[in-house]
């Protein structure tokens, strides 16, 4: 099992960790006609902000409560009350997803009476308006921590509790924070390729994909219809993406009854072969010849692919459910991870992390394990350590600021892995290191492997 | 012109295997007659660029058209310790108007001056071609010429495609090596420890794992022809003390006439293995002691021999445990290193086949007493047997060149490069590491438990592995007790599921820029609309068609509505 080393330093050198309400405010934003709403000071919802438009290049609907000095002693149910009533009228969301600050959750106040009690004083005014909470203090948990809390909120608050009629075509599906618009525009084509009807929640593929919507939108303009939310219920059953998803499946189970498969990833031959396999399960339909045709694609990819990927050592620095996907897609491929870095230790996934250790931990740890690496992957945030120890780094996750289509690439499904192969193969293929006399010179070199490969009997895998 | 000199050529005496021809025989030349539709390898020209390329401070310019050096430059993995000048690629390019009007020796003029101009190379190595030698482009003249004018050797190679193989090619590369280049130049540091190293690529770098073990010895190597090769080392190659023949029947011309030339010994050698690697340093050690160097030389060698085997075996002898009873299938032209074979069975491995296509018989001799079982060599095999014997997995790992490589692969077996396309170093006593950890590499590598996985879907798509669903926690039974959903209508057929209204704003009728309303149907205005005949011939009905928002559907939408059936 991998063993699980905890933050052992005071100084956070270079942080790989994005915030939690910033997680709960990303799954927000996957719902249809909703502003995430940051109960903080000005300052934790422009930070957010910021890193958001730097990611997608696109108008990020995200307000503030405003705190102020004054709210900060006396408490900020009526900045909260104020922001919900201006967004309403201003914006005329169908959601306002509240996230809390690590500000207001040191403060401790009652954000769920606070919100009860508006929601009662002011029922006409926010009529036609769900206000979702989500407790996501800065000071634990990363991304992935907030966007469970955002869902199962959502979930817990919108889902219509009365017994619903199941629909068998309907299916819930639960992904990810990490699953980027492409891999979700993937999931869907192959749940509807079964004629199945995917309700996903969220859906950064409608909201956040990167469109020009001819007119000034002040909310989020595509993702789960509110609607679509409500009647989750009728779902046959949900596929939960990453394990990231169980809080949130086990409530759409505890509050409608819907029963859920887990899967922890979508990369790689056989996890597909899982979820494929459940979608025909679920519709009783035969798997399409088209999508069977990309699994032999893909069987080909990883025969062509992997001799660039055998013995290659691998630092990733990533999200639990991230840090999963992308290692067991690498251990698939036959390299080696010699560095995993993580956000937050809590995540069960992280056991199952196929490395010796599990840091968790930032950049500046991630520069330390990662000496001798043949790639890094992480997020933008790595570029400096990628200088320095001047190895390519492959850029995914949150944020991924400095180069553009982060969000187009997909890594899921059989043709996400067949590409996902290709793209680290051409990384490996364009840093390849010319042979030099001296690096060869078995003299010189007699104590380290010339190539610097693990010898066989330290790789355990 | 050529044909006295492809006819020397094939009188061999330095050949062991060509010595042994009757004088008919003989004249056919080494290569098996070619089956015209069932040939493979390269030509004449081919043999003879690859053994002058790697001289890596020349210009290499291929008078041809196209496809000579068009689509061949750049696909081999020699490697230069500095110059780079021979991986730019020089062609004349004929055109029909030149081979028709007789302007190719204008134009190889031409192209020599412009490359003397730009790069002034130490020497411009100048290959007739196929169309250039039938043409009858006087390559001798043009070169001997630019030679005086531009004041750099500039030398023909004789090697049109069409004079023969691959092998011939090699060779006829070393006869432009004797009558233009080696003896040019005379050093002033000739000295006795000098050797020359024939036929080595030094691909991938090879080379430069055994380098420093002759530098350690104090022997120089005067010229490696042509790894990683200078032009003025090799136009002085003729003032080494020995030569080892790497590569044999590539060059062995050439190392029998510097022998005559100039009584420099050669001997057969390789680099490949444990026993041949130690064998190959003990030879040079013996002739240099022979032509006078001192005679400690031969201890030196012999505590260096045993010094870095200790290291080697010890190395090796850690992958035992990871590779013993591994069985490999060695289908290449013909094993030139038995001491690989016998590296590899030291630590366990299995040698399952071999292809004895090129052997000797003294080879097949050794491959009888290696393998025991005669079955297991082959002669040569079709693709679709190999792929057969692939597919039966007899065997763990196939170690050949890359022409059979997608054979194995589509067979989900095991692939090493074991030929020229190779990325990595196999050379000396580390590249016998290197390759058996490519092997280890190759055949724990997780995916071929992947791909060789029964898929769990049947030829109709209908699931016959495990259920996932079923295996879940509180499933309602679905599948089975239930009718299956009719066949999907194609995506986008109707209208998007749990993608909201969202794309239907994104879309936003309001927006005049795009043709396609917020159904997703296209919005085609009068103004707008190029002459359609479904406008003329239905009056105005026309205005406004209704099609589904993708081309693959339109066929869909069209068939059903039947009113835009020519959209």
């Amino acid at each position: 099992m991998t063993t699980i080393l905890p933050v052992t330093k005071s100084a956070s050198v270079n942080p790989l960790k994005s915030s939690q309400p910033l997680g709960a405010a990303f799954a927000f934003l996957g719902v249809d006609r909703c502003v995430p709403l940051f109960h903080g000071s000005q300052g934790c919802t422009s930070f957010a902000l910021v890193l958001f438009v730097r990611h997608f290049k696109e108008t990020i609907p995200l307000q503030t409560t405003a705190m102020d000095e004054v709210a900060t002693i006396m408490g900020g149910a009526d900045h909260l009350e104020e922001a919900i009533l201006n967004l309403k009228s201003r914006t005329k969301p169908e959601l306002i997803g509240v996230c809390t600050t690590a500000l207001v959750e040191t403060r401790g106040e009652d954000f769920a009476g606070d919100l009860a009690t508006i929601r009662a004083r002011r029922a006409e005014a926010l009529a036609g308006t769900e206000v979702v909470l989500a407790a996501t203090p800065d000071f634990t948990g990363s991304i992935e921590e907030g966007w469970s809390k955002a869902v199962v909120g959502m979930i817990e608050t919108i889902v219509d509790r009365t017994p619903q009629r199941r629909d068998p075509r309907r299916v819930a599906v639960l992904p990810g924070w990490n699953l980027t618009v492409a891999d979700i525009e993937e999931i869907r084509d192959t749940i509807e390729a079964f004629g199945l009807e995917p309700v996903i929640l969220p859906d950064v593929s409608g909201a956040l994909d990167g469109t020009v919507p001819g007119k000034w939108i002040p909310t989020t303009y595509g993702g789960t219809r509110v609607a679509d939310i409500r009647s989750l219920g009728s779902c046959v059953h949900t596929l939960a993406i990453g394990e990231g998803q169980r809080a949130a499946a086990e409530a759409l189970e505890a509050v409608a009854g819907v029963p859920f498969t887990l899967f922890e990833t979508l990369t790689g031959l056989k996890p597909v072969d899982r979820f494929v396999t459940a979608l025909a399960e679920l519709s009783g339909a035969p798997v399409p010849a088209k999508l069977r045709r990309r699994r032999s694609q893909l069987a080909d990819a990883l025969l062509d692919g992997h001799f660039h990927f055998g013995g290659k050592k691998i630092a990733i620095a990533a999200e639990p459910d991230h840090l999963f996907q992308l290692s067991t897609f690498f251990v698939g491929m036959g390299a080696e991870i010699v560095a995993a870095v993580t956000t937050t230790g809590t995540s069960p996934i992280l056991r199952k992390v196929p490395a010796d250790t599990v840091k968790v931990g930032d950049f500046g740890d991630f520069e330390t394990l990662a000496v001798g690496a043949d790639l890094l992957v992480g997020h933008s945030h790595a570029r400096q350590a990628a200088e320095r120890l001047d190895i390519p780094l492959m850029r995914v996750g949150f944020p991924v600021f400095d180069r553009l289509g982060a969000q187009h690439r997909c890594h899921v499904g059989w043709s996400g892995t067949r590409d996902l192969i290709f793209e680290v193969s051409n990384i490996f293929q364009a840093n390849v290191r010319e042979p030099t006399p001296d690096a060869l010179n078995p003299l010189l070199n007699r104590e380290a492997v010339h190539d610097r490969r693990t010898p066989p009997d330290a790789r355990a895998h | 012109m050529l044909s006295p000199k492809v006819q020397a050529l094939f009188d061999e005496p330095g050949c062991d295997k060509n010595a042994a021809k009757d004088e008919k025989t003989r004249k056919k030349g080494c290569a098996k007659p070619l089956t015209p539709g069932a040939a493979a390898g390269g030509c004449a020209f081919d043999g003879a660029k690859i053994v002058l390329q790697p001289i890596t401070d020349c210009a290499h310019l291929v008078h041809a058209p196209l496809a000579c050096e068009g689509n061949s430059w750049d696909n081999r993995g020699a490697a230069s310790s500095g110059p780079t000048l021979w991986r730019t690629s020089f062609t004349t390019d004929l055109t029909e108007l030149d081979v028709v009007m007789g302007q190719g020796e204008r134009k190889l003029w031409k192209a020599i001056r412009e490359i003397a101009e730009a790069h002034r190379p130490p020497a411009i190595f100048v290959y007739e071609t196929c169309v250039t030698a039938l043409i009858g482009d006087d390559l001798d003249a043009v070169c001997s010429h630019a030679s005086a004018k531009f004041g750099l050797p500039v030398i023909p190679v004789h090697a049109a495609g069409f004079v023969g193989s691959k092998n011939l090619g090699n060779k006829l590369a070393g006869e432009a090596l004797l009558d233009h280049v080696i003896g040019t130049v005379e050093p002033d540091d000739v000295g006795p420890y000098d050797v020359n190293i024939l036929g080595e690529f030094n691909l991938a770098g090879e080379f430069w794992l055994v380098k420093p073990l002759l530098d350690e010895l104090g022997i120089r190597v005067r010229a490696c022809v042509p790894g990683d090769a200078r032009y003025a080392d090799v136009a002085a190659a003729h003032t080494a003390r020995a030569t080892m023949m790497v590569c044999s029947t590539a060059l062995i011309n050439l190392a029998r006439k510097m022998e005559e030339r100039w009584g420099i010994p050669y001997f057969e050698g390789s680099f490949y293995g444990v026993a041949d690697t130690s064998e190959a340093l003990r030879q040079l050690s013996r002739m240099l002691v022979a032509r006078g160097a001192p005679a400690d030389l031969l201890d030196r060698t012999e505590a260096l021999i045993a010094r870095e085997e200790a290291i080697v075996w010890e190395k090796l002898e850690a992958f035992r445990p990871r590779l013993q009873g591994r069985r490999v299938l060695l289908n290449t032209g013909g094993v030139k290193s038995w001491s690989v074979v016998a590296a590899l069975m030291e630590i366990g491995i299995e040698i399952v086949g071999t292809s004895v296509k090129k052997s000797t018989i003294e080879d097949k001799e050794r491959i009888k007493q290696i393998l025991k079982d005669e079955n297991h060599t082959f002669d040569g095999m079709a693709p679709r047997d190999l792929y057969a014997l692939l597919e039966r997995a007899d065997a763990d790992i196939m170690l050949s060149g890359g022409r059979t490589q997608f054979i194995a692969l589509k067979a989900r077996m095991p692939w090493l490069d074991i030929n020229q396309e190779r990325q990595y170093p196999y050379a000396g006593y580390d590249g016998m590491v290197e390759m058996v950890r490519q092997i280890d590499l190759a055949i724990h590598n997780p995916i071929w438990e992947q791909v060789r996985a029964v898929s769990p879907f049947d030829a109709d798509g209908r699931v016959i592995g495990e259920s996932v669903i079923g295996s879940g926690r509180g499933v309602v039974a679905i599948g089975g007790a239930q009718p299956p959903l009719p066949v999907p209508p194609p995506p986008g057929g109707r209208g998007p599921v749990g993608m909201g209204s969202s794309y239907d704003d994104a879309w936003g009728s309001s927006d005049a820029a795009t043709p396609i309303d917020a159904d997703g149907a296209i919005a085609l205005t009068p103004a707008s609309s190029p002459p359609s005949r479904g406008r003329d011939r239905e009056g105005g009905l026309g205005l406004s068609i209704s099609v589904a928002s993708t081309p693959t559907h339109k066929k869909f939408a069209a068939a059903g509505s039947g009113d835009a059936d020519d959209c």
